[in-house]
C-alpha cells in the first residue's frame, strides 16, 4: 500500500520534499502516480533554472492524462534525474523513492512552514477521498 | 453522480475486481484495473477480458430485411452467409457517417446490428424512421438491453473459451458466429474484436454475464487472463489501426475521408448518402483521414493541432495516445490531400511547443503470423 515517508513534507497538489540542510529533493506522492495511471513521459527542468514556490516546474504524462508538476518550494535546480526520462514507470512504481525528480538548493527556508506535515497530508488525502 | 449513468450487469463485478470507473458517454465504466500499459500487454500478449454489454444491438427480421439493411448500410451485406458478418457503415442523405456497425446475419431472414453504445438512441431513431418510408415485410426490435456482451481477445483467448464453451472455435472463421447453449441460455460466439488480436465477442444474456465472465477468468487462470478496461480498449484499438465513431468519425465526415472506402460497395445497390458518396469517389474529397507517429518525445490526443512544416495548421488530432507496443505516440487526423503521403513530415502541437511527427501507414500494429 502507499507508505507516506513520515520525514517528507508534502503540498496540496501531491508533491513530496525531503530536506537535508538546505537541500530539498522532490518528486510526486503514491496518490499522484495512483491518479494519473501509467506514467509515459516527464519534463524536467535544466540545472540552473530557478524554480519558484507553487509554480509549475515540468510535466507529467500518463496515457489518460497530463499533469503538472508544482515546485513546493522555491530554489536553484542543483540535480536532474535523467534516468527517469527513459525509466518513467519508475514514477508508478516506487514514487517516494527511486523516482525522485529534482534536487535543489533552497531560496527561503521559512517556505517550509507552509508545506503540510506527513499526517496533515495523510488527513487531506482522506478528506478528499469521497470525491470520486 | 454516477446516480444517473447507466450500469451494464457486470458494474458490481468491475468494482469488486478494483476497477476505476469512469462516465463513458453515459454509462459507469471501468478504465482501467490494473494499469492500462499491463492490461494493453496481456491482450498482445496472452488475454484479456472486456465487457463491451454497453453497445446497442438492433435485430431486424422479415423476407426483406435483407432489402432495407441494404438501403441503410454502404457495404454489401447480400452475399452475407449464415453466421457471417461484416463491418459498415450508415450514413446519411449527404454521405455521412451515422455509426459504424457490424451486420450479422443469424437466419435467413434474421440480421443482427452491432451499434456503438454512445449512438445506439441515435441509430435507433434513425432506424425506425427510414423504416417507416420503406416499403417491404420486415421487423426492427431494439434488443439492447437483452444483450450483455463480453470480449475475450489475444492469442490465448481460443485455448481458454475452448475450455468452458461447448463448440469447436477452430471452425468458426474470422468475422463468423454460432450460436451455442451455455448454462441453458442461447450465446452468441463471433470471431471478431476491437484489439488486433485474434479472440472472441459472446453475446449473452445480462443475467448471466457475472457468471460467465467469472468462468472465464477462472479458465484462463494459467495464461494469466486479466480484466481489461477501457483504456486499455482505445490504445489497443488505435495501435490497430481501427476508428473511434464520435473522434475520428461522425455526421460531418464521409466514409470517403475517413480512408473506409472498402466499405463502400456502389455496385450493390441504392442506399443513403449513396449519390454523394458516388461524387467525392469521382472526385475526390479535401481532407483525408491519416495516421501518425511522433518522432518526438510526447503524446497527440484529441484537438491537438496538426501542422505542416510551414508552420501552417493543416487538421486536428482526432484520436492519439501513447502505443506501448511501439513506444511512442501515435494518432489519427484530418489533413488536406497533398498531406497524405506516408513519411511526409508533419508537426503535432503539444502545450505550444511543435512536435515532430511522420505521417504513418495503418495500422500501426499487425499481429505476428502464427509459425
Amino acid at each position: 500500500m502507499a507508505d507516506y515517508p513520515e520525514d517528507y513534507k508534502y503540498t496540496k497538489e501531491h508533491e513530496w520534499i525531503a530536506v537535508e540542510g538546505n537541500e530539498g529533493t522532490v518528486g510526486i506522492t503514491y496518490h499522484a502516480q495512483a491518479e494519473l495511471g501509467d506514467v509515459v513521459y516527464v519534463e524536467l527542468p535544466a540545472v540552473g533554472d530557478h524554480l519558484e514556490a507553487g509554480q509549475p516546474f515540468g510535466t507529467i504524462e500518463s496515457v489518460k492524462a497530463v499533469s503538472e508538476l508544482y515546485a513546493p518550494v522555491s530554489g536553484k535546480v542543483t540535480e536532474v534525474h535523467e534516468e527517469l526520462l527513459d525509466q518513467p514507470e519508475l514514477v508508478n512504481e516506487d514514487p517516494h523513492g527511486a523516482a525522485w525528480m529534482v534536487r535543489l538548493s533552497m531560496a527561503d527556508s521559512s517556505e517550509m512552514e507552509g508545506l503540510l506535515s506527513f499526517s496533515d497530508y495523510v488527513s487531506f488525502l482522506e478528506s478528499t477521498e469521497g470525491d470520486h | 453522480m454516477s446516480d444517473d449513468l447507466k450500469r451494464t450487469p457486470l458494474n458490481q463485478w468491475h468494482r469488486d475486481h478494483g476497477a476505476k470507473m469512469v462516465d463513458f458517454g453515459g454509462w459507469d465504466m471501468p478504465i482501467q484495473f490494473n494499469g492500462i500499459l499491463a492490461e494493453h500487454e496481456a491482450v498482445r500478449q496472452r488475454a484479456g477480458l472486456f465487457d463491451v454489454s454497453h453497445m446497442g444491438e438492433v435485430r431486424i427480421q422479415g423476407n426483406d430485411a435483407l432489402a432495407f439493411i441494404q438501403h441503410l448500410i454502404t457495404n454489401d451485406a447480400g452475399g452475407l452467409e449464415l453466421g457471417q458478418a461484416q463491418y459498415t457503415v450508415m450514413t446519411n442523405h449527404d454521405g455521412g457517417v451515422i455509426d459504424d456497425l457490424l451486420v450479422y446475419r443469424l437466419g435467413d431472414t434474421d440480421y443482427l446490428l452491432v451499434i456503438n453504445a454512445a449512438t445506439t438512441a441515435k441509430d435507433v431513431s434513425w432506424i425506425e424512421e427510414q423504416a417507416e418510408g420503406f416499403q417491404g415485410l420486415f421487423e426492427v426490435r431494439d434488443e439492447s438491453d437483452e444483450w450483455a456482451q463480453l470480449a475475450l481477445q489475444g492469442p490465448d483467448a481460443q485455448t481458454i473459451l475452448s475450455r468452458i464453451i461447448p463448440l469447436d472455435l477452430t471452425s468458426i472463421g474470422y468475422y463468423r458466429a454460432e450460436f451455442t447453449n451455455l448454462d441453458g441460455a442461447q450465446i452468441l460466439v463471433s470471431r471478431t474484436g476491437y484489439t488486433g488480436e485474434d479472440g472472441f465477442e459472446v453475446y449473452l444474456p445480462p443475467s448471466q454475464a457475472p457468471a460467465v465472465a467469472d468462468r472465464i477468468l477462472d479458465a484462463g487462470e494459467a495464461e494469466g487472463v486479466v480484466p481489461v478496461g477501457l483504456g486499455a480498449r482505445d490504445t489497443l484499438r488505435l495501435e490497430a489501426g481501427m476508428l473511434l465513431y464520435g473522434n475520428d468519425m461522425d455526421e460531418s465526415r464521409s466514409p470517403v475521408e475517413a480512408n473506409l472506402r472498402w466499405l463502400i460497395k456502389p455496385d450493390k445497390g441504392e442506399f443513403i448518402g449513396k449519390d454523394a458518396i458516388i461524387e467525392q469517389l469521382d472526385c475526390g474529397t479535401g481532407e483525408r483521414l491519416i495516421g501518425f507517429e511522433l518522432v518526438d518525445r510526447g503524446v497527440p490526443r484529441h484537438g491537438y493541432e496538426l501542422c505542416c512544416t510551414a508552420e501552417k495548421s493543416i487538421g486536428e488530432v482526432t484520436s492519439g495516445s501513447f502505443s506501448p507496443t511501439l513506444q511512442k505516440g501515435i494518432g489519427l487526423g484530418y489533413v488536406p490531400l497533398e498531406h497524405t503521403d506516408v513519411d511526409g513530415v508533419l508537426k503535432v502541437v503539444v502545450r505550444g511547443r511543435k512536435l515532430e511527427a511522420r505521417v504513418a501507414k495503418t495500422p500501426f500494429y499487425r499481429r505476428p503470423k502464427p509459425n
